[in-house]
């Protein structure tokens, strides 16, 4: 098994096909998206490829240290950062083609209209502990 | 197996070993210890006297370890007087460990640990879970809580008010895993009022009572969140409601408001109210005022600020919000409901929308996100027009 990480972007992934912000969908249209999410998930814990979903807010932060005795120094939100991420899932599977078939599933999810978003999602393989067996 | 007695035994069984002798994070690892092993053997093999085996267990767990720690003389001590099992002053005790585990010297964090392990009777791993973090991390949470307390006697009088705080923290955390922090901080919360007469003690059951006697209307079978006024109040639980206000008054009626009070008649106001539309208003208003002169909190006047609206009309409602922080919590999406009763859907519809981006929480986030879609559908309808 390998973990992958799918990441979700507000911003920085191509656009998707069906790109509508969701304040402009009808509220049946975000209950039906909801309700996708939700089974999609459910369908990976039941398949024992679940680890973690997170959602992110948008606000964020740059921190760095600035010296001993020194309060740490912030900066930003950047308006021009070109990567935001909005959230991720993390999931454990048998191959790199399930991890990529199981985000396409993910970016079917329903959107304006009812149709797929087609959203691009950022699949990523987790770096594991090292085997013990190497020779 | 009685899961919820061996719960309540726990604070007097540690209250129990402390008298013996044990200090405090001791007593509270043996007592630990000994629910584990109760939740392995009380299946296939439960005991005639539930107290009793507990302490038998616990006080042997004490030995075992002070008999590991053999560099601690004065444990070893212990060994030879074991005093004889019996009965103890139980109630002081369990009122001196909720001042205990909510010492002003504990984060609230480590607060609500120490309190739901040691007077709640979690395991650390079901706290772990509730809390959405690994059991490890929690188990250090509540060791290093237990060493911060370490050096506060056992029988100081404690801070109320801290241990209120810890409580109500608890309650408002809500349900998520296989412990319902909210059933669980109303257990606690009974058991304190039943400790001690202060009435802010009642106050605050009142408050958790009315408030989760609405809980089966708040969500909707999707798990949205379902706002006061669209709620479905033939779910609402009418026997903790009627608890409620008999304990809220009863308080009240000794004159000594306190802020929970306040806010529990709040509660009971919205309670009292058949339909959305025959909510008293003025009255909560005057609340309102009430808690704004005690505790000076923003976020009560910016509640102030909606029940205004209610009262008096949008336009107050808007000119109160005006005063206000705009970067207080839910500023934003208090600003867009009062737009929208002002008839201003498309002000409305940007704020939610904005409200919706800095939401804390998702179940808040999709609210607001759909108040937005509705109010955007609207005006594309009427435009279309």
């Amino acid at each position: 098994m390998a973990k992958y990480l799918l990441l979700k972007h507000y911003r920085g992934a191509p656009a998707p096909v069906n790109n509508v912000p969701m304040d402009q969908w009808t509220p049946e249209e975000i209950s039906a998206h909801m309700k996708y999410m939700e089974d999609f998930a459910g369908r990976l814990e039941e398949s024992g490829e679940f680890v973690d979903a997170q959602a992110l807010s948008p606000e964020g932060t740059f921190v760095r240290y600035d010296g001993r005795g020194r309060p740490p120094v912030t900066d930003g939100p950047f308006a021009e950062t070109k990567d935001l991420i909005a959230g991720w899932m993390v999931i454990d599977v048998e191959s790199r083609e399930r991890a990529l078939e199981l985000a396409a599933e993910l970016s079917a999810a329903p959107g304006a209209g009812g149709e797929p978003i087609h959203e691009w999602l950022e699949v990523r393989p987790l770096l594991s502990a090292p085997p013990t067996i190497t020779e | 197996m009685d899961e919820a007695l061996l719960r309540t035994l726990t604070p007097t069984v540690i209250g129990i070993l402390v008298r013996r002798g044990a200090d405090f994070a001791a007593a509270e690892d043996a007592v630990q210890e000994a629910l584990l092993e109760a939740l392995r053997v009380w299946a296939d093999d439960p005991p005639r006297e539930a107290k009793g085996w507990l302490i038998t267990v616990a006080w042997r767990k004490f030995l075992d370890a002070a008999r590991a720690d053999s560099s601690r003389r004065h444990r070893e001590e212990l060994l030879e007087t074991e005093p004889a099992p019996g009965p103890c002053e139980a109630a002081d005790d369990t009122l001196r460990l909720y001042f205990l585990c909510a010492h002003p010297s504990l984060t609230p964090a480590s607060a609500v640990a120490l309190t739901l392990r040691a007077i709640g009777g979690l395991t650390t791993r079901q706290i772990a879970q509730a809390y959405l973090v690994p059991e490890a991390t929690m188990a250090q949470r509540i060791s290093r809580a237990k060493r911060t307390v370490s050096c506060v006697r056992f029988n100081q009088p404690g801070d109320l008010a801290t241990v209120l705080r810890v409580l109500y923290l608890v309650f408002n955390e809500g349900y998520c895993g296989d412990v319902d922090l909210a059933a669980e901080a109303i257990r606690l919360t009974r058991r304190l009022a039943g400790e001690t007469t202060h009435q802010e003690a009642a106050g605050l059951l009142a408050l958790m009572l009315l408030h989760h006697a609405r809980r089966p209307a708040r969500t909707g079978p999707d798990g949205r969140l379902v706002p006061l006024a669209e709620q479905d109040r033939s779910l609402w639980d009418t026997c903790l409601i009627a608890e409620g206000v008999d304990i809220l008054q009863a308080a009240l009626a000794r004159d000594r408001l306190g802020e929970f009070q306040a806010q529990a008649a709040i509660a009971a106001l919205h309670a009292d109210a058949r339909t959305a539309e025959e909510t008293d208003w003025v009255q909560i208003v005057e609340w309102y005022d009430e808690l704004v002169r005690l505790t000076g909190n923003p976020l009560a006047r910016l509640n102030r600020a909606v029940a205004l609206g209610e009262a008096d009309g949008p336009r107050a409602g808007l000119a109160a919000l005006a005063g206000l922080d705009p970067d207080l919590p839910r500023h934003t999406a208090a600003a867009a409901y009062l737009h929208e009763r002002a008839g201003d859907p498309a002000a409305a519809a940007r704020l939610y929308a904005q409200a919706a981006r800095s939401a804390p929480n998702l179940p808040e986030r999709d609210h607001l996100t759909r108040q937005a879609a509705r109010l955007n559908a609207q005006l594309r309808g009427h435009a279309a027009t």
